[in-house]
């Protein structure tokens, strides 16, 4: 198996997982956990895919995706943060409602190809020079435009979150929204913002599958990749940087059974398929053991707020 | 301004008109994906019912279907009353449906009633032992349980399909892979032209019912979820009651599983949850944790599938429609518990309320 080329392809099937779990580590650290992943990546899908097939144009196939995800969010935010309603069960219901919408509105297009011109649009694009590094090169810097987003997105996040005064403010209204309301900071605004910005990511990593993974219209294209990343963001313990390599190395778990195939190894898929539940599961249990605060859930994580009971 | 306040005194049926409202609106904002598709919406969801509800053989399949959710909802629930959140259903059927296999394959000539009884035993304890694995963590540690359980349903899921296309395939099928039929001593018997499962169900609503409401371990359960300060202040071992509660739970989900296993599927398959762990959580929490309306609240749910699959066929909408409809119901549904439990109750400004 050519090393190369494997990476190249884990880095691709990473890519959808990145921004799900991007967009989730945002929502989490508001204190919200959004089991609704699943559902807002397949509205993306199908939008993205509906919308780049009509207008065959890139630009607004992505932007409908973004809208569409973090329009799946907004319904989930209004249940959670101003209705107060418990989160995993909203969640739940998201991610059935997303199905129903993808499976309902990609009906008429199951087996239509995106258009050339998108395709071509969104076709890799070699980066001057770091393109250029031996190796390292065509795995990480000749890619799709959506990759270079991911890592634009990743850093974006990583500074907000550890070196901006609205980031610090993010992480309190997660660990404790009561203290965090006290020192003044609006709680639901906070919540909303980070909820639909998490939405929308999910959308793009959705599209990311509809326009350039596969690149056509398939039933259930997401095929549980979002609880994937549900179970990625424990695995990276709430830390954009470590993402990257947490979802390529998923991603590339994901590809790996289907590669050793060919080389008969005596490992069944089945096994390496219960790899990234069974590591995240081992991940979960050393932070709860070591309680190291950095390595666990926002503290206030699935808890509706009151301000009323405060 | 305004503030928000707990509501108290709304009576059962203020909250059930309420909730009707929600049905409505929910039917209402469904109705504009039906006009998509330029058919009469209430065309469409009369024909639903009449699909769903319409001959003796279409209740019968409703209550086929009702049957795995509304068991595996009691299992959920006893562990919600706990406010342990166990999102694990899914990966426990599979479990108790794998343990009846394990039983189911390997002692195929015992007599009936004591095949079923090993079978539904051995799945009652894979499914109450695979919910054990994260309840001790939590009770030890304080893992995560909401996602250890998520966890915990993938690897189930993966390890029955391990199961059904390699270790345990079946040499004679042809085509599509399967694990071998149970013997006819391992299916559960018909009672009035439904598999027995219902009987189950159905004792189980009262069962279950009178342990958790009257039962001094159903007690303890509440005490626990309501507080568990309050529990240790009155001298109960919190975590010996989180252990028994988390067993009984993924204990009903496997039985859920067994009975699946044998009085529909016939033999362990990836299919044999079919989402059910999943659905029986928000039965659970629709039902507000109350095992006879769980049955009802199932029925409906089944009963809603049902008349999908017949839309789909008759009206050529896309099946999916019905779950587009499902959660909408389950937004609207939940967004009226708000308005259930509390209220929005103006501020004068001179106060410094915000």
């Amino acid at each position: 198996m050519d090393l190369k080329l494997f990476l190249s392809a884990a880095v691709i099937a990473g890519t959808p997982l990145l921004l799900a779990t991007l967009g989730e580590i945002l929502t989490e650290k508001a204190g919200n956990l959004n089991l609704g992943i699943e559902g807002m990546m397949l509205m993306g899908a199908v939008m993205g895919f509906i919308t780049a097939y009509h207008t065959q144009s890139p630009f607004l196939a992505l932007a409908a995706a973004f809208l569409t995800g973090a329009l799946g969010s907004l319904i989930y935010a209004f249940l959670t943060v101003t209705l107060r309603v418990n989160q995993q069960v909203s969640g739940l219901a998201l991610t059935t409602f997303g199905t129903g919408f993808a499976g309902f509105l990609g009906q008429k297009y199951v087996g239509l190809l995106v258009p050339d011109n998108v395709k071509a649009a969104l076709a890799n694009v070699k980066i001057p020079l770091l393109g250029d590094i031996p190796f390292i090169g065509d795995i990480l810097f000749n890619k799709d435009p959506i990759v270079y987003i991911s890592y634009v997105i990743v850093i974006i996040i990583g500074i907000y979150l550890y070196k901006t005064r609205k980031g610090l403010n993010l992480i309190a209204v997660g660990e404790n929204p009561a203290a965090a309301d006290a020192a003044g900071i609006n709680v639901n605004l906070y919540k909303y913002v980070h909820i639909l910005i998490g939405g929308a990511l999910c959308g793009l990593a959705g599209a990311y599958l509809s326009l350039i993974y596969v690149p056509a219209w398939q039933d259930n294209i997401v095929a549980g990749r979002g609880w994937i990343a549900v179970a990625l963001v424990i695995f990276v313990t709430w830390n954009p940087y470590k993402a990257i390599a947490g979802s390529y190395l998923f991603g590339g778990l994901d590809i790996l059974g289907f590669r050793l195939q060919k080389f008969e190894l005596s490992i069944p898929q089945y096994f390496l398929d219960m790899l990234p539940y069974a590591a995240t599961i081992i991940i979960l249990i050393i932070a709860s053991v070591k309680k190291s605060k950095k390595n666990l859930p926002p503290t206030s994580m699935g808890l509706p707020y009151f301000r009323e009971n405060r | 301004m305004y503030r928000i306040a707990q509501k108290t005194g709304v009576s059962n049926k203020q909250a059930a008109l309420y909730r009707l409202i929600g049905i409505i609106g929910a039917l209402v904002i469904s109705s504009i994906f039906i006009l998509i598709t330029k058919k009469n919406p209430i065309q469409v969801y009369a024909s639903m019912i009449k699909g769903a509800f319409g001959s003796y053989y279409r209740i019968r399949s409703i209550i086929i279907r009702a049957i795995p959710l509304a068991i595996t909802s009691f299992g959920i629930s006893v562990a919600f009353k706990l406010k342990f959140w166990n999102i694990g259903g899914e990966g426990q059927i599979m479990m108790g449906a794998f343990g009846a296999a394990l039983v189911a394959l390997n002692f195929p000539d015992l007599s009936k009633p004591v095949l079923l009884l090993f079978m539904a035993v051995t799945g009652f304890v894979f499914g109450g032992l695979y919910a054990l694995i994260p309840a001790i963590f939590k009770a030890k540690f304080n893992t995560n349980e909401t996602l250890f359980t998520l966890m915990m349903n993938y690897i189930a899921i993966k390890w029955v399909t391990y199961l059904q296309y390699s270790a345990w395939k079946d040499p004679n099928a042809v085509g599509f892979p399967k694990i071998a039929d149970f013997s006819k001593n391992a299916w559960l018997p018909d009672v009035f032209g439904i598999h027995a499962g219902w009987v189950v169900t159905l004792v189980l609503a009262v069962v279950m019912h009178i342990f958790m409401k009257h039962s001094k371990k159903g007690y303890e359960i509440s005490v626990v979820g309501e507080s568990v300060n309050t529990a240790r202040y009155a001298g109960m071992n919190v975590k010996k009651i989180m252990l028994e509660a988390l067993f009984i739970s993924g204990g009903l989900c496997g039985l859920a599983g067994m009975i699946q296993a044998s009085g529909v599927g016939r033999t362990l398959a990836v299919t044999t949850s079919a989402n059910a762990g999943f659905t029986a959580i928000i039965i659970a929490w629709l039902s507000r944790l109350s095992m006879p309306v769980m049955v009802i609240v199932a029925f409906l749910f089944a009963a809603m599938v049902q008349g999908g699959v017949f839309i789909e066929t008759a009206y050529q909408i896309p099946q999916a429609v019905t779950e587009i409809i499902q959660g909408m119901i389950l937004f609207f549904i939940l967004g009226t518990e708000f308005f259930i439990r509390y209220k929005i109750v103006p501020v004068k400004k001179e106060q410094g309320g915000n």
